[in-house]
């Protein structure tokens, strides 16, 4: 991956084996609850902590290797984990919110005595196991084996509830991943078989990059190749791709909120930058004019996707929307192929999904006490629950990109990043986009605040959701403004390696 | 060592006589017939294991000569790393069935435990033989030892498996029929039978039309017999209505040895010159399974039974390793069809068991019936989940690797329209497998609230559970196996069988 120094280690697979073992220890223990979630609070802990582990190495400008199957059966490809500050950013974000989403879980499938909870914990603590294994993968071939882990295993959650609606969200759900691990299935095939290896390589894979200036690879290969990967990474819901994201929303609101604003969708776009960047190369993207396709998709779903969230009343819904736009800033920015274009993309990964998880868990939250899911019957819902909105105007100013939230800096590197790249028009979607994102969360705010409940009786007294929820959704609030005040305090609290992984990684890539 | 070169013989010997031996063992006591069914196969198994072992180790096939009698007039047994390695596969198989068959047997066939040992012991003898023997006569004695025990096996369970075993009988004997025509027209033209000596002499007569026939009666022959689309007529029926022991080692062990056998006579009678320019069949062939894996997967989507719909994922499944076979040219091709043999095996011998064991239990043998089963029958469902896991092809199951060898394969011949059925497969096998699960899981029945009862479990018997399971984990551990390629001993096993087979093809100066 890099050209730095590789450490062998264990520790990539023991942060794999926690959660798969925990998944097994919550199938024999589905009699006993607490016993239950003990094993995915714990699993949680400890891989966050062995992730954690690797900050330093990885700082320090070498990579953490655990190959598995030094030879596979495909030369050229080993199985394994190659952990590199790229890998370690969304592995860390996945791993510290899976911890507070567990605690939120408790509180939520509790509350709402919902059925089959041993199943649900199963499949959270799989799909963990894959979003990490995305995260950490050496090559291409063993992320897709985690990949498609990842979508088998969301399946059951997102068909909670078993009623036929929700099993017509799964098949959808299914339809399009599948669908998209197809393709990419292929490309990575004929990746391999064009060059003989799928391992990220900083800057690009060599042999694609000579086979193309020595011309033999035609440049139609090329970009045909590329749409495939694309094709393949569905799961970043990019336009026309998107529409199994909103109706995956039926799952419960932990599963929405972990699975489809951080591990599965970001999975997908975690995919795209590793093509664009460690697969391709920036170079390469460059001569094929490959970048400027990419960004003009991510520009018209960032459009789009924000006008139809502004048509939803179904508050998940509409924040299943913003996050379909959200993602694409990260591959505007991934597409723009400059600096600040990449640390802007590569940054937003863990702050969107911080910010994104704070407005879920809110969802979840004001959904569980007040029962209301739709946004016009929210009037009054600050005064009960005055914590929980404003944890969620945090996370929705965020997503706008206003300070106090950190979505204002990435929002500002992807902006310096359209300027460095000498397109101004993309700056402009940027702005326009950012501004519809005003148009649909502010209402929410207002609705909240300032609007009287309807008809019914005024309850004026504070209601708030149980603790197991209302703490992990201020946890993340908190979090979304700290890594801002890092930035701009350049206080050196925990958020700067997120600064500074994504400095290494740059490093790496350009 | 020098004892293993009798273990080839041993292994049809005990067999044969351990039939015998069940026959009057059984009269006298009925319950004497599984225990000796079950240690014969046991010791052929480790015979089998031994074998392969040795033929790893030495890189040398075993010869054996029948009676002493030197080959191209004795029978010779030779026994190389793919004779060895679908040996250990098919008595694997055999062993769980026949613990998986006590209880299947005793609520399906009453009243004949006794016959059904002693036929599903000859049914073995024919198996073993098959894979055994270095000679195309004797292939097509053990075929037909083979053949007729799976024919009164199918026709054990009365009723309208009377039918299927009638038609299998038709069509099995015209594939015999063929295939024993092309023994001939080769024994008429060169006056040998023996495999090895057949390569050899057959070179120069290569362009003798008698030859070219006798190649193409040997390939639409196998067809018959390991249900080739669209010479696959009998099977759904064949596998439908036979007792789920039965279905389960015919569709798992017994397909196998015909493809054995198919791929023998392709590449260790004739060689890959042959195929190439004077029978260029190929291209005919893979189209042919291209064919297969979309309508054997779009029909399988059709039917209500889950016996049925297994049977014609079979036929969609046979359809890749003849897909493998024909893109013998490539690197990956021979690699995908010997691979799928194993990964075939382990998953579809789990998917009849645990159809098997659905019938014993609750009867159910339509699919839109199986709602709440996930809860009533945890462990078989679970290896059910696991096995057609696999037959989608999720990594790292055993599906996976055969989809990447084959996928390989086509795009180095650069067919992308066999890509495309690959990949479209896939998608197809996902439709009328996930159904399954679905219900399994997840469809509530109608009128049924949330909050529905407990659901009391009603597990199969252990000695029906166990033996699925083992083959649904072993989904798992074999892809990971395979994965990991030359540190296991699996892939070097495969490695030196189809260098030996594609080595055959180098015609001798």
């Amino acid at each position: 991956m890099t050209e730095g120094l590789i450490v062998s280690s264990y520790i990539p697979l023991l942060a794999i084996l926690c959660p798969a073992t925990a998944s097994i220890l919550i199938l024999l223990s589905s009699k006993r609850p607490n016993v239950r979630e003990s094993w995915t609070i714990i699993a949680g802990i400890l891989q966050f902590s062995l992730i954690a582990s690797m900050i330093p190495t990885v700082l320090d400008k070498k990579v953490v290797q655990c190959l598995l199957f030094p030879q596979t059966m495909f030369g050229g490809i080993a199985f394994g984990f190659k952990v590199d500050a790229f890998g370690l950013i969304f592995a860390l974000t996945a791993s510290f919110l899976w911890i507070l989403v567990s605690f939120y879980s408790i509180g939520y499938m509790r509350s709402l005595k919902e059925h089959a909870q041993t199943r649900y914990y199963f499949c959270f603590a799989i799909a963990i196991f894959g979003a990490i294994g995305v995260a950490l993968s050496a090559n291409l071939l063993s992320m897709f084996v985690f990949f498609e882990i990842l979508t088998v295993s969301t399946y059951p959650l997102v068909i909670h509830e078993q009623s036929e609606e929700a099993i017509r969200a799964g098949h959808k759900y299914f339809a399009y991943l599948l669908t998209a691990g197809v393709f990419l299935l292929f490309a990575i095939m004929m990746t391999y078989y064009l060059t003989g290896t799928t391992d990220f390589t900083g800057g690009g894979i060599k042999a694609l990059r000579t086979g193309f200036e020595t011309g033999d690879l035609a440049s139609l290969t090329l970009i045909i190749l590329f749409f495939c990967f694309l094709l393949g990474f569905m799961k970043a819901a990019w336009m026309p791709f998107h529409s199994w994201l909103p109706t995956a929303m039926i799952a419960p609101t932990p599963v929405s909120a972990l699975l489809h604003a951080v591990a599965v969708v970001k999975a997908g776009v975690f995919g795209i930058v590793r093509i664009v960047c460690y697969i391709y190369g920036v170079d390469l993207m460059t001569s094929l004019g490959l970048g400027i396709v990419l960004a003009c998709i991510a520009g018209f779903t960032m459009i789009v996707a924000n006008l139809f969230a502004i048509a939803q009343d179904n508050l998940k819904r509409r924040l299943a929307y913003s996050t379909i736009n959200q993602l694409s800033y990260i591959i505007l920015g991934a597409a723009l192929l400059t600096s600040n274009g990449i640390r802007g993309a590569m940054i937003h990964i863990p702050f969107h999904g911080f910010m994104k998880i704070t407005l879920f868990l809110c969802a979840g939250a004001i959904m569980v006490v007040t029962g209301k899911k739709n946004i016009s019957e929210m009037g009054g819902v600050g005064k009960t629950m005055p914590v929980t909105m404003l944890a969620f105007s945090i996370g929705a100013l965020g997503m706008c990109g206003i300070p106090p939230a950190c979505g204002f800096i990435s929002k500002w590197f992807l902006c310096l990043g359209t300027l460095q790249a000498h397109e101004i028009v993309f700056l402009f979607v940027l702005l326009i986009a950012s501004l519809l994102d005003v148009v649909y969360f502010f209402p929410i705010i207002h609705t909240a605040f300032f609007k009287q409940p309807e008809g019914e009786a005024k309850e004026k007294e504070v209601k708030e959701a149980p603790l197991f929820m209302l703490i992990p959704l201020s946890i993340t609030a908190i979090f979304s403004v700290l890594f801002l005040l890092d930035f701009i305090l350049g206080l050196n609290v925990i958020s700067m390696y997120f600064y500074r992984l994504v400095e290494v990684a740059l490093e790496n890539v350009i | 060592m020098i004892l293993a070169e009798h273990y080839p013989v041993l292994i049809i010997v005990i067999s044969m006589l351990s039939a015998f031996t069940i026959l009057i063992a059984g009269w006298v006591n009925k319950k004497t017939c599984l225990p000796i069914s079950l240690a014969t196969i046991f010791v052929q198994l480790l015979l089998a294991f031994s074998i392969l072992h040795h033929v790893v180790i030495t890189r040398e096939p075993i010869h054996y000569w029948l009676g002493g009698w030197a080959p191209p007039w004795g029978i010779e047994y030779v026994v190389d790393a793919f004779n060895a390695y679908v040996l250990v596969i098919v008595l694997f198989i055999c062993l769980l069935t026949v613990i998986y068959a006590k209880r299947s047997i005793e609520k399906e066939l009453p009243r004949k435990i006794v016959s059904f040992y002693v036929v599903f012991q000859l049914l073995v003898t024919g198996l073993c033989g098959i894979t055994v023997t270095g000679d195309v006569f004797n292939l097509y004695v053990f075929l037909e030892i083979a053949s007729l025990a799976a024919y009164a096996l199918i026709a054990a369970a009365g009723g309208r498996s009377l039918k299927a075993s009638y038609n299998y009988v038709i069509m099995g004997s015209i594939g015999a029929c063929f295939y024993l025509l092309g023994a001939g027209f080769l024994y008429s033209v060169t006056g040998s039978l023996n495999m090895a000596d057949l390569s050899y002499l057959l070179p120069p007569l290569y362009e003798n039309k008698v030859v070219q026939a006798a190649f193409v009666f040997f390939v639409v022959g196998i067809s018959i017999k390991m249900a080739l689309f669209p010479l696959h007529v009998w099977q759904p029926d064949a596998y439908t209505y036979a007792p789920s022991a039965v279905s389960v080692i015919i569709a798992a062990a017994m397909s196998k040895v015909s493809i054995y056998a198919f791929i023998r006579i392709f590449f260790s009678v004739f060689t890959t010159d042959f195929i190439h320019i004077y029978v260029p069949i190929t291209t005919v062939l893979s189209w042919i399974a291209a064919i297969a894996i979309i309508l054997g997967s779009v029909i399988a989507i059709m039917q209500t039974n889950l016996k049925r719909m297994l049977a014609y994922s079979s036929v969609s499944q046979i359809g890749y390793i003849v897909l493998g076979v024909a893109l013998f040219s490539t690197h990956w091709g021979l690699y995908g069809a010997l691979i799928h043999i194993l990964n075939h095996a382990i998953a579809k011998g789990c998917l009849f068991m645990v159809a098997g064991a659905i019938i014993y239990r609750t009867g159910l043998r339509s699919i839109k019936d199986f709602e709440g089963l996930g809860q009533k029958m945890p462990y078989t469902c679970a290896a059910f989940t696991l096995a057609a896991l696999s037959m989608i092809g999720v990594p790292p199951t055993v599906g996976f690797i055969t989809k990447l060898c084959l996928l390989l394969a086509s795009i180095e011949a650069v067919e992308y329209v066999y890509v495309a059925v690959i990949l479209a497969s896939t998608l197809l096998n996902l439709v009328y497998f996930w159904r399954v699960v679905d219900r399994m899981y997840f469809v509530r029945k109608e009128g049924e609230g949330e909050n529905e009862h407990e659901i009391k479990k009603e597990e199969a018997p252990g000695s029906m559970v166990i033996p699925a399971l083992i083959l649904g984990s072993l989904c798992v551990i074999v892809g990971l196996l395979w994965l990991a390629g030359a540190e296991t001993p699996l892939l070097p096993i495969v490695d030196q069988a189809v260098n030996a087979l594609l080595g055959t093809g180098v015609i001798a100066p």
